[in-house]
């Protein structure tokens, strides 16, 4: 019943703790010009806007939206407002998509960005309500627990996170837009930072960012005319979500995200995800997050994920390259996050990934998470339709 | 396209402070009633969506904790938008269109008695110039009125013989937070609340929460309920600038509902998320909708008007209505944004 | 030992404030603009098609076509398009006594601009009346360093160029503070009630029995009520915890501090707390742990009760036990 739908403009903007040369306006038309400049198209032959981001808190405005649109070219034209916590990104390109997959528009532009340097993300993170007490201190304290939980049970050895960080880092030397670049980096260096949430290391930690990443989504129309690249076509989309508490929940290998991976290769006609994939964006805002996904994913057997990373395998020499762009351990624009991993993934099977493109890169996985390890959103593109 | 349906709808009644419950609290038994009223099994229903702001209750991820309403377990195909109801079940209706589900719970819910609605909303404004100024939402909506006054497109006396009317439909509404009978002469009397707006022009301030359960044809057929049909689902934006454009007229309304087909047939009723009164008029010209059809007969958002809720409360309104046998076709809308800046419209039939 | 959760007389609520100075950075356009009223002049900006928008934009919302580089001076006088009169202002608004919002369009624009008129008289406001802009003193490059407009005939006040040229406008700092009444709801009211009395009072899942601590009002996994009321030791087993080593908003505990993810006896979810009278290089998985109340003449209804949790002489749990909890 779907229609095809693809990716067809992809813009980024450069990514910076402070983007103090740009509004929010010019933060987010940034990487809408370059994404319609990459599809050779004009605000007019656009139908639809999907805007994506983390809490409006973030920049102190309700439902910014409303006044951003028009810097989008959207009056006159329907616009989706999408907030599904850290994987709004990857949702808000997949609520993107959906328009173009049912039929009912052409081309749809979606749009996500945070401006963090606006305000301060721990603040908004972590308000505190009347009767209270906080004590988890912002993201890193509530996760830091789960990585120590994975660590207790897969026994894996303590410098998985190092050099998860280190790959990942020198991965973000190749690419133009990341915003933390540590063209010195080495393992002892990761290992001497500071210890901030323990087992997280300042080093093992996602930096704040502010920037925005846009997507074009076609049909198959639209598709054949893109010309400045080939269209990433969408395969399969997935969402899935989970309570953030409940007695007994399993934090740290979470059900919503191994059904969705499930469900997603199902869709995909995907059998041996480890095999077929040939590279994949995913979200990981503390480094020891890539073994636990990379298990969470079904491409490593429960417990044995952190072999990947200790073989080599998520290397971009590896066979299964992980976060080739240096991911969100370099570039954490919040409500951004989960959408440039979709454009990442989207990138390669373009074959447009320059210096850190994988070669010959035909299926790829992008992948996003939010909330407490219970929302997630998924994609999988290919260089050729379903 | 696929023919889909509202299968079932259950809402809170609208009151000035629902201080005894918090969000899940009021959701839960809400959610019980309507997948109980859709026939569909829990389990079976394949997508969920809700619609609130983090901003009326001053949380950030307001709409995470409200997740436990629902019973996520097994994990569920779920999404969220920072938007009126309405638009989550726009985001509902377009995964039914995909194939990627048959049926769809879409929920909504807001408390706006926690803070100062008129003024949490002026934070919707440009922050660089109107938010500093600011203004809030009823200065903003006296502005309109005062433009359509101005223009000779409505009185004063009309506004308030729209508030007479609504608070006397809303006599039949049990939901209803503001309902009875009132005299034009006696309202008028009363002072301005911001100029040219009195009391009776405005919303009341409502908490309150909907949850209905919308299904594809063949889901929808098997159901206690005879379907209500969404025959057009449409919405569009305007810009944002109050200065920037015509406050008289709602082209965004008007571009939803031609691509909706509110024309291509006769509408027995209207529910319009109208919150000031001078707002009726605009809605009722930019639908083209004629003097005969009877406008918002749950008393509207003037006899309640929960933040968030109050648009899928009129998709929900209208098809208790048609459940009733009131009718057979009918227009609902859904606004958002300062002055009516976004709209949504929504054609729906009875069987 | 449970029983049917008592309705409760009282439902807590308290204010809750949300406040934040949020610093923006403006971009060329409207650096442009607020560099330019700071010095008493007002820019509108000239889209491709020839319109003259105030308050100017790096794009025309009619198409979304990035404006042109063209600023021009507008006004400062202007007519009144629209207004709203504010007979009682609220506490933040720009006047304090009675005034008028207005949509005004200055002479040369093709937009109008939302700002204030202060005539002192609602009698004295029309549509079509002509206004002119009264400056703030000292102009910090903002959209308030516009006052308010007033009628023309009293008068345009001149503004002296500044001496020297200085640095264009590049952020503004908008503080954003509101207010709100809190109320946690009817399950977290009586856990609350249960600190004040130095007990933890959780809520058993109505379809599982599993015992929540805190209750939220829900068994999330199910979405039913907890309608059984269960008090859970103060005692419990550590089954994850992280060592805290920087600052944090919101947080004013002496660093480096443990928190700790803690199954309480009794209970099927794990409760935050602090771990103190404890090395740190001891803390550590399945090690048992009791809460410390602060003295009793301080209880309230408040988590803050809780000092903190302590090591007790018992043995750890095995991982194996609680492996599921964490």
């Amino acid at each position: 019943m779907a229609e095809h739908a693809a990716v067809i403009g992809i813009g980024q903007t450069d990514f910076d703790a402070k983007r103090v040369d740009v509004s929010q306006v010019g933060l987010i038309r940034e990487a809408a010009l370059r994404a319609l400049k990459d599809a050779q198209l004009e605000w007019s032959d656009i139908d639809a806007v999907v805007i994506g981001k983390a809490p409006d808190m973030f920049e102190g405005v309700m439902m910014p939206e409303l006044f951003l649109a028009e810097a989008l070219g959207c009056v006159g034209k329907p616009m989706l407002r999408v907030h599904t916590a850290g994987s709004v990104g990857g949702s808000t390109a997949i609520v993107a998509a959906s328009l173009v997959q049912s039929g009912i528009h052409k081309r749809v532009l979606t749009v996500s960005y945070e401006k963090q340097s606006e305000s301060n993300a721990m603040w908004a993170l972590s308000i505190k309500l009347p009767f209270s007490q906080t004590l988890v201190a912002g993201a890193g304290g509530f996760f830091a627990p789960l990585i120590r939980g994975y660590m207790a049970r897969s026994g894996a050895p303590e410098d998985t996170g190092i050099r998860v960080a280190l790959k990942d880092r020198l991965n973000a030397l190749k690419n133009p837009v990341a915003h933390l670049k540590l063209p010195d980096v080495t393992f002892e260096m990761i290992a001497n930072s500071p210890m901030l949430w323990d087992p997280i290391r300042y080093l093992e930690t996602c930096p704040s960012s502010d920037g925005a990443c846009a997507l074009i989504i076609g049909d198959s129309a639209a598709a054949k005319q893109s010309r400045s690249h080939p269209p990433a076509w969408i395969h399969a989309t997935q969402m899935k979500t989970e309570p953030t508490m409940f007695a007994k929940r399993d934090q740290v290998m979470p059900q919503a995200g191994l059904d969705c991976s499930a469900a997603l290769y199902k869709k995909a006609g995907i059998t041996d995800p480890r095999k077929e994939i040939d590279c994949a964006e995913v979200y990981v805002p503390f480094s020891w997050f890539e073994p636990m996904w990379m298990e969470n994913l079904h491409f490593a057997p429960p417990g044995e994920g952190w072999r990947m990373t200790y073989e080599g395998a998520t290397a971009l020499d590896g066979d299964l390259p992980i976060n080739m762009s240096g991911g969100v351990l370099c570039t954490n624009a919040i409500g951004a996050s989960g959408m440039v991993r979709f454009a990442e993934a989207a990138m390669q099977v373009r074959g447009q990934a320059g210096e850190h493109q994988i070669d010959g890169a035909k299926k790829a996985l992008g992948h996003a998470y939010g909330g407490g390890s219970q929302y997630f959103s998924m994609w999988i593109v290919g260089d050729q339709p379903l | 396209m696929r023919d889909v349906a509202i299968v079932s709808y259950a809402q809170s009644p609208s009151v000035r402070t629902q201080q005894d419950e918090n969000e899940v609290e009021m959701l839960m038994p809400l959610i019980k009633e309507a997948v109980e009223g859709s026939g569909i099994a829990k389990q079976d229903i394949g997508f969920t969506c809700s619609g609130s702001t983090d901003y009326l209750s001053g949380q950030s991820f307001a709409f995470v904790m409200a997740v436990d309403a629902v019973g996520a377990w097994p994990p569920i195909n779920e999404s969220h938008v920072e938007m009126d109801g309405a638009w989550a079940l726009y985001e509902a209706w377009i995964k039914i269109q995909c194939g990627e589900a048959d049926s769809a719970l879409i929920f909504s819910f807001g408390r706006s008695s926690m803070g100062e609605t008129a003024e949490t909303l002026g934070l919707q404004l440009d922050p660089y110039t109107l938010a500093p100024l600011k203004a809030d939402a009823i200065s903003l909506a006296a502005l309109q009125a005062r433009a359509g006054l101005d223009a000779g497109k409505w009185t004063e006396r009309e506004m308030a013989e729209i508030a007479v009317r609504c608070r006397a439909q809303a006599k039949d509404n049990p939901d209803a937070q503001l309902s009875g009978d009132f005299e034009t002469d006696q309202l008028l009397a009363d002072p301005y609340l911001v100029s040219p707006l009195r009391k009776h022009d405005c919303p009341p301030v409502s908490d309150g929460a909907a949850v209905m359960v919308i299904a594809a044809e063949e889901v929808a057929r098997k159901g206690p309920n005879p379907p209500v049909w969404i025959r057009g689902l449409e919405h569009r934006l305007d810009s944002h600038q109050p200065g920037g454009r015509d406050l008289t007229l709602s082209p965004s309304t008007s571009l939803a509902a031609q691509a909706a087909g509110v024309a291509d047939g006769p509408i027995d009723f209207a529910e319009l998320h109208a919150p000031f009164t001078h707002q009726e008029v605009i809605l009722r010209e930019a639908l083209g909708l004629g003097p005969d059809v009877l406008i918002n007969p749950s008393g509207g958002p003037l006899s309640g008007n929960p933040i968030m809720v109050a648009g899928l409360a009129r998709l929900g309104e209208s098809a208790r209505r048609l459940w009733a046998g009131h009718g057979k076709r009918a227009v609902a809308h859904a606004t958002s944004g300062p002055c009516l800046q976004q709209n949504l419209v929504c054609v729906l039939e009875g069987e | 030992m449970s029983h049917p959760t008592p309705e409760t007389d009282v439902i807590l609520s308290a204010p809750h404030v949300l406040e934040y100075d949020y610093r923006r950075s403006l971009g060329p356009v409207l650096s442009h603009f607020f560099s330019a009223l700071r010095e008493g002049q007002i820019h509108g900006v000239k889209t491709k098609s020839g319109r003259v928008l105030v308050p100017p934009a790096e794009y025309d919302p009619e198409t979304g076509e990035s404006t042109t580089d063209e600023f021009v001076a507008v006004g400062p006088g202007g007519v009144v398009e629209s207004w709203a009169w504010v007979g009682t202002p609220r506490k933040n608004h720009p006047i304090a006594h009675p005034f008028a919002f207005a949509l005004i369009k200055l002479d040369g624009a093709d937009t109008a601009l939302l700002h204030a008129v202060d005539t002192r008289d609602e009698s004295l406001m029309a549509s079509g009346m002509r206004v002119t802009p009264r400056w703030a003193a000292t102009p910090e490059g903002g959209i308030t360093d516009l006052c308010c407009f007033v009628p023309e005939d009293q008068g345009v006040q001149t503004v002296e160029a500044p001496d020297e040229v200085s640095e264009p406008t590049q952020s503004i700092v908008t503080p954003v503070n509101v207010e709100y009444v809190y109320s946690p709801g009817k399950a977290a009211t009586r856990y609350l009630q249960g600190l004040k009395q130095g007990k933890f009072l959780g809520q058993a899942s109505d379809s599982s029995g599993l015992v929540y601590i805190p209750p939220r009002g829900a068994c999330p996994r199910d979405g039913v009520p907890t309608s059984r009321e269960v008090e859970v030791s103060g005692k419990g087993t550590v089954v994850t915890l992280t060592i805290v080593r920087v600052p944090s908003a919101n947080i004013t505990v002496d660093l480096p501090y443990c928190t700790a993810n803690i199954l309480l006896d009794g209970a099927d979810i794990s409760f935050t707390g602090l771990l103190q009278e404890c090395p740190l290089e001891d803390v550590r998985i399945g090690m048992r742990v009791e809460a410390v109340w602060v003295d009793s003449s301080e209880w309230d209804y408040s988590s803050e009760n809780i000092k903190y949790f302590r090591p007790i002489d018992e043995p750890d749990l095995p991982f194996s036990e609680i492996k599921e909890y964490c």
